[in-house]
């Protein structure tokens, strides 16, 4: 992905200095919500906040892997059908565990394991294709969306894979309980993006991506593992998708061929907007979660109106995020 | 429902007395339906190749060659290339997008195979020979006439729809049309995309929005399934009610319990694939005269006819 002509535009070189591209999404941001506070008088509740944040917690935590695999120069399609299969697996590994362990949260953490082990083997295989196979970043990762969709398709014979009942009443606290009124998901999304953020900016692993994006060969030359960097960044993308995926089963307890649909879209359009740019060699992980927050905020503010017809969403959708990156570009400029 | 089935016992009585006589070569038979997109069309995949392996049990001679297309351009090259490469005799088709596949389709007519659309109108008549469908205003008029039995003095009500294509609109039309005159007021309609995921999403959001809901309809079990997660999430299980569609077994099952969030379903079963194809079968191989429409009722299912409904193996 990465190309090898030297990038010529100045970068900045520390993400604390209070600039104006720096605030642009957080600008985006405060417009939204200043919007979402004129449609809605509840658009402020607890309840709201805390329902737009546990919701968009699965990208989220997905968007942040996706993060360092685009500030290392690569792209991961295969997520959202990779989330799918990975909740349909966890659903079948607990419901045929179910007659040997019994009901209970034994069940309950084999299935996590399960869906965390498979991701790593997903992200492990993407991985593979990509540095030691020498394919294309996206040729690989559309050929394992594929892959992906069709088997949670096949595993659920066309149709529903329903997590059994009881099981699911034990897991389902793990999506709409939390500690001291934060849900679970909201939770796991700060610890990831917080940890995410520490990775990129203070390891030496966040600046081998933001090199290797910037450019292979010097990175080569610096004596970078290239492609062992960007296979642990494809690694960590599918371990990813499985703790996004712990959260996201609890939730209706079913997987199909819709879970997860484009979701890799709407994770990828999170990091950009975040600020990380497309072609690598500069990423910020608050910036995805602002982002993400974004892409969440305007779905809810759609749905908390009836100025917009609902026929003209995607286009709202579409200015929304188009306004977001607009906001940082000019100040390139300026 | 009934009068296809009675339909198809004629139909499958005349063929096997016919069928005796007819010994003629192998007759082809091409299946196409949308991808598994989510539970209906999964349940349109499961019940065509479920019809299939019957029917060539009971027909020898009879040969079929089935395609599933995420897409309309996918769904035409399919076509093309059963008539092409296979040599079918016939096509049965669920067009997942009807207008953009009406030439396509009259193409094969005009090649002389006998074509049967599934549940999906074309946009120009007289193309098909068999046409076997739902009723879909019947699907939001039945749902509209339990909203006037259930809350007889009127009451706010909110409705997830589909997705922007015809029949959405056409259980929308007859939905709202059922509902004039009365004290229902329809706060507001978004599209939940026959999704889960969206259900869930959308009634959060009417939730937060509207302190006072007595209904939702959301004509499709797929969201009513969501939606219920969202409802009983903000604990306002015993404030209202909702109606689906489809007659999915899981809320079947649920109405059959006498739960009071999903008092009744409206079916409109995606079994409609096999009645086709049993029809398009029985008069290839028989000479049976099918040719017409055929409209399944969408019947509105109770806690007292839930059990007729009940198909333990069906996947939707």
């Amino acid at each position: 992905m990465s190309a090898s002509a030297p990038d010529t535009a100045a970068k900045p070189r520390r993400g604390f200095r209070i600039d104006l591209k720096t605030a642009g999404p957080l600008l985006a941001l405060a417009l939204l919500v200043l919007l979402g506070i004129t449609l809605n008088e509840n658009f402020l509740s607890y309840s709201n906040l805390t329902n737009v944040l546990a919701r968009s917690s699965f990208i989220g935590i997905i968007a942040i892997g996706a993060t360092f695999v685009i500030t290392a120069g690569g792209l991961d399609l295969s997520v959202g059908s990779m989330a799918a299969v990975i909740a349909g697996v966890m659903i079948m590994v607990m419901n045929w565990l179910i007659p040997t362990m019994g009901i209970g949260w034994g069940v309950v953490l084999a299935g996590m394991l399960a869906g965390i082990l498979l991701g790593g083997v997903a992200g492990v295989f993407n991985g593979l294709m990509i540095t030691r196979g020498r394919i294309e970043a996206f040729i690989v990762t559309l050929g394992t969306m594929g892959i992906f969709r069709s088997l949670v398709t096949f595993l659920a014979n066309g149709g529903t894979l329903s997590l059994n009942f009881n099981v699911a009443d034990v897991y389902r606290p793990v999506y709409y309980d939390g500690v001291l009124g934060v849900p679970w998901p909201i939770i796991v999304f700060a610890v990831v993006a917080i940890a995410g953020e520490i990775v990129m900016r203070r390891t030496a692993f966040g600046r081998y991506c933001a090199a290797i994006g910037s450019s292979e060969q010097v990175a080569r030359y610096s004596s970078i593992n290239v492609d062992n960097v960007r296979l642990l960044t494809y690694i960590l993308q599918g371990v990813l998708v499985g703790v996004a995926v712990l959260l996201y089963v609890p939730r209706l307890g079913s997987a199909s061929s819709t879970t997860g649909v484009l979701w890799e879209l709407e994770a990828i359009a999170g990091v950009i907007i975040g600020g990380t740019t497309l072609k690598g060699g500069y990423g910020r992980i608050w910036g995805t979660v602002v982002g993400v927050v974004i892409l969440g905020l305007i779905g809810n503010i759609l749905n908390l109106q009836s100025l917009i017809s609902p026929y003209l969403n995607g286009a709202f959708q579409g200015v929304i995020i188009i306004l977001a990156v607009l906001l940082q570009r000019e100040r390139l400029t300026s | 429902m009934k009068l296809a089935k009675t339909l198809l016992a004629a139909a499958v009585v005349v063929g096997s007395l016919g069928g005796i006589a007819v010994a003629q070569d192998k007759v082809v038979i091409g299946v196409s339906v949308p991808a598994a997109d989510h539970g209906w069309t999964g349940g349109v995949n499961y019940f065509a190749q479920q019809a299939i392996d019957r029917l060539k049990v009971t027909y020898p001679n009879a040969e079929f060659v089935f395609a599933s297309a995420p897409d309309a351009p996918k769904q035409i090259a399919d076509i093309e290339d059963m008539v092409a490469t296979r040599g079918i005799d016939a096509l049965v088709i669920l067009p997942g997008d009807p207008d953009a596949m009406t030439s396509a389709i009259k193409q094969v007519k005009d090649a002389g195979k006998f074509v049967t659309v599934v549940d999906r109108q074309l946009s120009i008549n007289g193309v098909e020979n068999l046409y076997v469908a739902g009723d879909n205003p019947g699907l939001g008029a039945n749902a509209a006439a339990y909203f006037k039995e259930a809350l007889p003095d009127g009451g706010n009500i909110v409705i997830l729809r589909g997705l922007p294509i015809p029949i959405d609109q056409q259980r929308f039309d007859g939905f709202m049309a059922g509902i004039k005159d009365t004290n229902l007021k329809v706060l507001d309609d978004e599209f939940a995309n026959w999704n889960r995921d969206d259900g869930f999403k959308v009634m959060q959001d009417f939730l937060t929005r509207f302190p006072d809901i007595k209904g939702v309809w959301t004509q499709d079990d797929d969201i009513s399934l969501g939606a219920i997660e969202a409802i009983k999430q903000a604990g306002r299980e015993n404030d209202m009610f909702v109606v689906g569609g489809a007659g999915m077994q899981q809320i079947i099952q649920a109405v059959a319990a006498g739960d009071k969030l999903t008092p009744v379903d409206v079916s409109y079963s995606p079994a409609m694939i096999a009645t086709a194809i049993e029809l398009t079968t029985a008069h290839l191989v028989s000479g049976v005269q099918v040719s017409g429409r055929y409209v399944l009722d969408s019947t509105l299912i109770t806690k007292d006819n839930a059990a007729g409904f009940l198909d333990a193996s069906s996947p939707f």
